[in-house]
């Protein structure tokens, strides 16, 4: 394999890692039954929020931890407004992505353009000597190592642990939860929290890493919405979402690739393919598209392909649960 | 009677509440970055509704931003989230502009052409939102949102290549013909449009109240399911509720583009979202619509004034009417958590319906 | 174990939903509380399991008081509830839902999980299989393992709520064997809330009943059926009986020729069906045996594959759900509000959504509309309200009066779900009301005995397959619950395929 080929797709794996982590936080929360519909602006107010702490303390860490207290607070806002308040998720989702986004400009204005610390790339020793692999996954920083641990850490969380079993259940039927002795707006609560500052890091992971800084048109627009499709494409499962985020960030690559390249193409069409991508994921996921295209395989394959491209949504996704 | 005064005398208390909270909030953020919040608030209200010669530049707000708000309420009666109508507005401003630009009619026919094609384009990319719902199982949030990327990105393309003006970022100023003639001197906006604007927003209260396609987007949107059962065709129902908003964003996004009189993305000019927001602060009262985007329409001009004298852009105004809503809401919540009647004798309360997001319940046809 | 309770009183606004319970159940024993809808044994059995807290009164366990909060902490007391419709959950495996909530660490045991519950499906001869989702079980299947379930966390007691609804009579004896065994060997009190007097009859030892939120009787087994209905109304009421009517000569209102219809998981193939004014057709059969599908078909709301179908001699073959509604045929679905009713919005909105198709709404004149109706069907409930405001019997009754005064057809699954003995019997009063002017009626019910008090003709439906049960007079409950589990030799006399 050559140098191109290994830097395109250790550039994949770099530019899907924001991606990987709000979606994986996102996950975490739908599964608990909440929609945070604010992905795109708190990750552009965490990502702002982060790099500006970091610039002012001039501590990487500070900034990180900012960026997530954003993501959590945002997250908070939207589980008290649906579990106290009663308020619609999608109604408080969409509200706060609009005013996070327009917090983000009119608090950030004075940093635009500012040179900031950045977090430092820590090759994995050993693993990043292996051939192939290694540059491709073994050499970056900790965000991108996180990301792997995410992906791995949500799936076993939910799938192999008790309180995972619990979390889940949370999503999908609250009135069983309970009935189990699952407190389930407590751990709804946590878990959108818990949802909400992984966006919040997602953020950090943009600004003081993979598109440094601060800008008046925030580089990072358009990725929440993107991370949420993400988790529909993923049908809710870690694996799944992990590979949706390569997915997407191997178009971006691509097409940065052609835009670089001789061939004659129109630039800006370019971007519009990972909306085009999006569409078009989403609707072989929701019309049962895929499932019918699975029907041309032979039966064992069928059935297996079948379990994995499952993408029923948590049951009790965006539905209020009262005790009583 | 005596209860229903109550009603209203909470509602308004919380509403006046959650408009001082906001101004507060918005206040500390102000400070946070180093600036003096009266003298923000103070050249807000002077840019705009404080002195009568600048009205017309509310008016320039105004009229987009009621239609928009205005298709707004109506997908939203029919429990459609268009989030798409920014696209809308911009693809409508598209469709204007190829009029204005390559149709060599004189204004008086040159106008209507651009605002009739305006309205087809709008309806024609809500459809393909809308169809993308009922038929393909897209969430309307994520069809508009991507669709919003595409129609931004198509401007982007226009504008940067086949009808470039030039420089990559407007076209060529349209003709004298292609563009809203002003009223006078001093009032640069057509006061035609307003009083289109005006009447579409009465005719939109009537039909809504008063005919069985209002009452239809009603139960559709309150649960398909059940509406279909009761004799309403739910699928074509959303459908028109997709193409009326499209129509009425269509005709906001030319009305930017024909009063400029050039194409210049972002397009939409960011409208589109702020009629999101007053349609959550109006709820299904299509009444205040004007009202609503009149104040919204005054912060929005009052705040070109900000750059000049405070350093700041429309970003506050922005925070602002984002923080209101948002206040707004969660002190409806607060306002029935604290007057929590008791339940009717022997019959449970129940709560509205949260509506379902991503969970699609298959409603259509 | 033995469970006394004390003096338990709860309220609701208004209602006293138990006034003064006194009752003590001993180890072993099967006990039947019986009772009509709003009787109050919901209420009561909700205190016992921990779902609802009692404003008055204590529960003593061997002999000492005891107080618990939420369903969990009355699990750790040894007492269990099974719900009518078991809480467990739906994407999880057999095996997941067996170990949830059982506290077994921060990583569960999958392995000995397995063992144990193969030990306790073993000993029934319960069919489970470990790595089942729960979306593919029956109702039966979930029952089973919820009882497992609560055995394993030790439970000495436990509550049944109407467990022998759309279950078929196997598993139905399944059920019963497994509770009488639990009864006799472990000593386990077994407390089964029914309103099916043949079920208490077969398995209780005592029966307690409530009525109007009061202890109204308490006795041993056995007692007749006509006993035990006088003490649950006070009086004695007599079976619906239908008059012997001669359907052949009345006209076809709805025909099915060699219809076949399929979804993703079940088809049923070749279906034909001459629906008569005046004719009641009941649907039998477990959840997703292929009736409920059928019925939507009739009304236009499934596509079928193949086949004809005519109402009133117009043939509705692409035709969706308002070309039949035009044609007159009137479908209700089971659950009123999520099918049928639109929270939200008033009587009156509802009445102006039906009345008429003008462009222009007569609000005025769907107001008056809606006034008379509410008259007519004693609706208790304002024009003005919203739906959601109106109790569910109400609720029944504004469908009802929403519905065409004569259709030529109506199509109803599970018409009286959730309906207390009186609603449902107001219900079937107005049904055949319009049967007696010409309606042809199809209707689907989980309840055997619905369908045989009021069908004309039954069909049972068992995995898609569809049998007719040939004389439906001399045809009782016992048979058909043997009919919708598939085992059609069990069924005294021949049947044929239809």
């Amino acid at each position: 394999m050559n140098e191109t080929t290994l830097n395109l797709l250790s550039g994949i794996v770099r530019n899907a890692t924001p991606l990987v982590i709000a979606a994986i936080g996102e996950t975490i929360t739908e599964r608990a039954g909440v929609v945070n519909l604010s992905l795109n602006g708190s990750i552009i107010l965490a990502a702002m929020t982060g790099f500006v702490v970091a610039l002012l303390t001039n501590v990487i860490w500070f900034g990180v931890l900012a960026a997530m207290l954003v993501g959590g607070l945002v997250a908070l806002i939207i589980a008290a407004a649906d579990i106290e308040l009663k308020q619609d998720q999608v109604a408080v989702g969409f509200v706060l992505t609009l005013l996070c986004a327009d917090m983000a400009e009119f608090l950030g204005r004075d940093y635009i353009g500012e040179r900031g610390p950045s977090i430092a790339n820590t090759p994995i020793p050993g693993l990043a000597q292996v051939p192939v692999l290694g540059p491709i996954f073994f050499d970056h920083d900790w965000t991108v190592y996180l990301s792997y641990v995410l992906v791995f850490g949500t799936w076993y969380w939910l799938f192999r642990t008790s309180p995972g079993m619990a979390h889940r259940a949370i999503g999908e039927r609250p009135e069983a939860a309970y009935a189990r002795g699952t407190r389930v707006n407590a751990r709804r609560y946590l878990y959108t929290v818990i949802g909400g500052m992984l966006v919040g890091l997602a953020g950090a992971a943009y600004s003081l890493k993979l598109r440094l800084g601060w800008s008046a048109q925030p580089s990072m627009d358009g990725d929440g919405w993107i991370a949420l499709a993400i988790v529909i494409f993923g049908g809710w499962h870690p694996f799944r979402v992990l590979l949706g985020a390569y997915l997407f960030a191997g178009l971006r690559t691509l097409s940065s690739a052609i835009q670089r390249s001789d061939i004659d193409f129109p630039i800006t069409l370019l971007n519009a393919l990972p909306w085009l991508l999006m569409i078009l994921t989403l609707v072989l996921v929701s019309s049962g598209t895929l499932e019918r295209l699975t029907r041309v395989l032979p039966g064992p394959a069928q059935r297996r392909l079948r379990a994995f491209l499952r993408s029923d949504p948590p049951a009790a996704l965006g539905t209020r649960f009262e005790p009583n | 009677m005596q209860s229903n005064l109550r009603d209203n005398l909470s509602q308004f208390a919380f509403a006046l509440l959650a408009i001082i909270a906001s101004l507060l909030l918005t206040s500390a953020l102000v400070l946070l970055i180093d600036r003096e919040p009266i003298e923000v608030f103070q050249t807000l209200w002077e840019g705009s509704v404080g002195r009568v010669d600048r009205l017309d530049g509310v008016f320039n707000f105004w009229i987009p931003l009621t239609l928009a708000s205005l298709g707004l309420v109506v997908t939203f009666r029919a429990g459609l989230w268009n989030i798409g109508v920014d696209g809308q507005m911009t693809v409508g401003a598209i469709f204007a502009t190829g009029i204005a630009l390559f149709v060599p009619a004189p204004g008086f026919l040159r106008i209507p052409l651009a605002l009739a094609a305006a309205m087809i384009g709008g309806a024609l990319w809500a459809l393909l939102a809308g169809v993308l719902k009922t038929r393909l199982g897209v969430n309307e949030i994520f069809g508009g949102v991507a669709l919003n990327a595409v129609a931004g990105i198509m401007t982007n393309f226009l504008v940067g290549n086949w009808w470039s003006g030039g420089n990559a970022t407007s076209t060529a100023p349209f003709e004298e013909a292609g563009r809203l003639p002003s009223y006078s001197d001093d009032f640069s906006t057509s006061i035609t449009m307003i009083v289109i604007v005006t009447l579409i927003a009465i005719a939109l209260v009537v039909l809504l109240r008063g005919t069985r396609w209002g009452l239809e987007l009603k139960a559709t949107g309150k649960n398909a399911r059940s509406a279909l059962l009761l004799g309403v065709p739910t699928e074509r129902t959303a459908l028109t509720a997709f193409a009326v908003c499209g129509i009425l964003a269509g005709l906001a996004g030319s009305y930017r583009v024909l009063h400029l009189g050039e194409l210049r993305p972002p397009a939409s000019g960011g409208i589109g979202f702020l009629g999101i927001l007053v349609a959550l602060l109006v709820g299904s009262r299509a009444l205040w619509v004007p009202f609503v985007a009149f104040a919204f329409s005054a912060l929005m001009f009052g705040s070109t004034r900000l750059r000049l004298t405070q350093d700041l852009d429309a970003s506050v105004a922005k925070t602002l009417q984002g923080v209101l809503v948002l206040l707004v809401i969660l002190s409806s919540g607060v306002r029935t958590r604290l007057l929590n009647r008791p339940a009717t004798p022997g019959e449970p309360r129940v709560e509205p319906e949260p509506t379902p997001v991503i969970t699609e319940v298959k409603s259509y046809e | 174990m033995n469970i006394e309770l004390k003096g338990i009183h709860k309220r609701f606004g208004p209602v006293h939903a138990n006034n003064d319970i006194n009752l003590k159940f001993g180890e072993g024993r099967i006990v039947g509380i019986l009772g009509e809808n709003g009787a109050g044994k919901s209420t009561l059995m909700k205190i016992l399991s921990g779902f609802q807290p009692a404003d008055e009164g204590e529960i003593w366990i061997d002999g000492q008081p005891v107080n618990y909060h939420g369903p969990q902490a009355a699990i750790a007391h040894g007492i269990g509830m099974l719900q009518q419709d078991p809480l467990d959950v739906g994407a999880f495996t057999v095996l997941e839902n067996f170990m949830y909530g059982s506290n077994d660490g921060f990583i569960p045991n999958r392995n000995q999980a397995r063992k144990t519950l193969q030990q306790y499906t073993r000993r029934f001869g319960f069919e489970l299989n470990p790595s089942t989702p729960i979306n593919e079980l029956s109702i039966a299947q979930r029952q089973q393992l919820e009882i497992v379930r609560l055995l394993a966390l030790g439970v000495k007691a436990m509550i049944l709520d109407e467990p022998t609804t759309g279950i078929s009579a196997e598993q139905k004896t399944m059920l019963f064997d497994a509770l009488r065994e639990l009864a006799t060997n472990d000593g386990m009190i077994v407390l089964l809330v029914s309103h099916k007097l043949e079920d208490v009859i077969a398995l209780c030892n005592e029966v307690a009943v409530l009525r109007g939120g009061r202890i109204v009787g308490e006795r041993q087994m056995p007692a007749t059926a006509q006993e035990l209905v006088t003490m649950m109304f006070g009086e004695a009421i007599k079976p619906q009986t239908r008059a012997v009517v001669d359907l052949r000569k009345a006209k076809p209102v709805l025909s099915l020729q060699n219809v076949s219809i399929s979804d993703g998981r079940l088809h049923v193939d070749d279906f034909s069906l001459t629906l008569r004014a005046g004719e009641v057709i009941g649907f039998a059969g477990l959840d997703g045996s292929g009736q409920e599908m059928m019925m939507r078909t009739m009304a236009g709301l499934h596509v079928l594959d193949s086949g004809q179908i005519r109402v009133h001699d117009r043939g509705l073959l692409r035709a969706g759900y308002r070309e039949f509604a035009e044609a007159g045929v009137t479908y209700c679905a089971a659950g009123r509000t999520e099918e049928g009713l639109i929270a939200g919005l008033t009587l009156t909105e509802h009445m102006a959504l039906v009345q008429d198709n003008n462009v222009r709404i007569d609000w005025g004149k769907a107001r008056a509309t809606m006034d008379k109706q509410i008259q007519r069907y004693d609706v208790r409930g304002r024009a003005t309200d919203p739906i959601e405001a109106l109790s569910g019997g109400n609720q029944q009754r504004v469908l009802m009066a929403l519905i065409p005064e004569k259709p030529i057809v109506m199509v109803l699954d599970n018409p009286t779900r959730g309906l207390d003995v009186d609603s449902a019997r107001w219900i079937w009063q107005q049904l055949l009301e319009r049967r007696n002017v010409g309606t042809g009626i199809v209707f689907g019910s989980p309840d055997l005995d619905e369908l045989v008090a009021y069908s004309d003709r039954i069909f049972v439906f068992y995995a898609g397959r569809v049998t007719e049960v040939p004389d439906v007079r001399q045809t009782n409950v016992d048979e058909l619950g043997h009919m919708i589990g598939g085992h059609f030799e069990e069924a005294t006399h021949a049947v044929q395929p239809a």
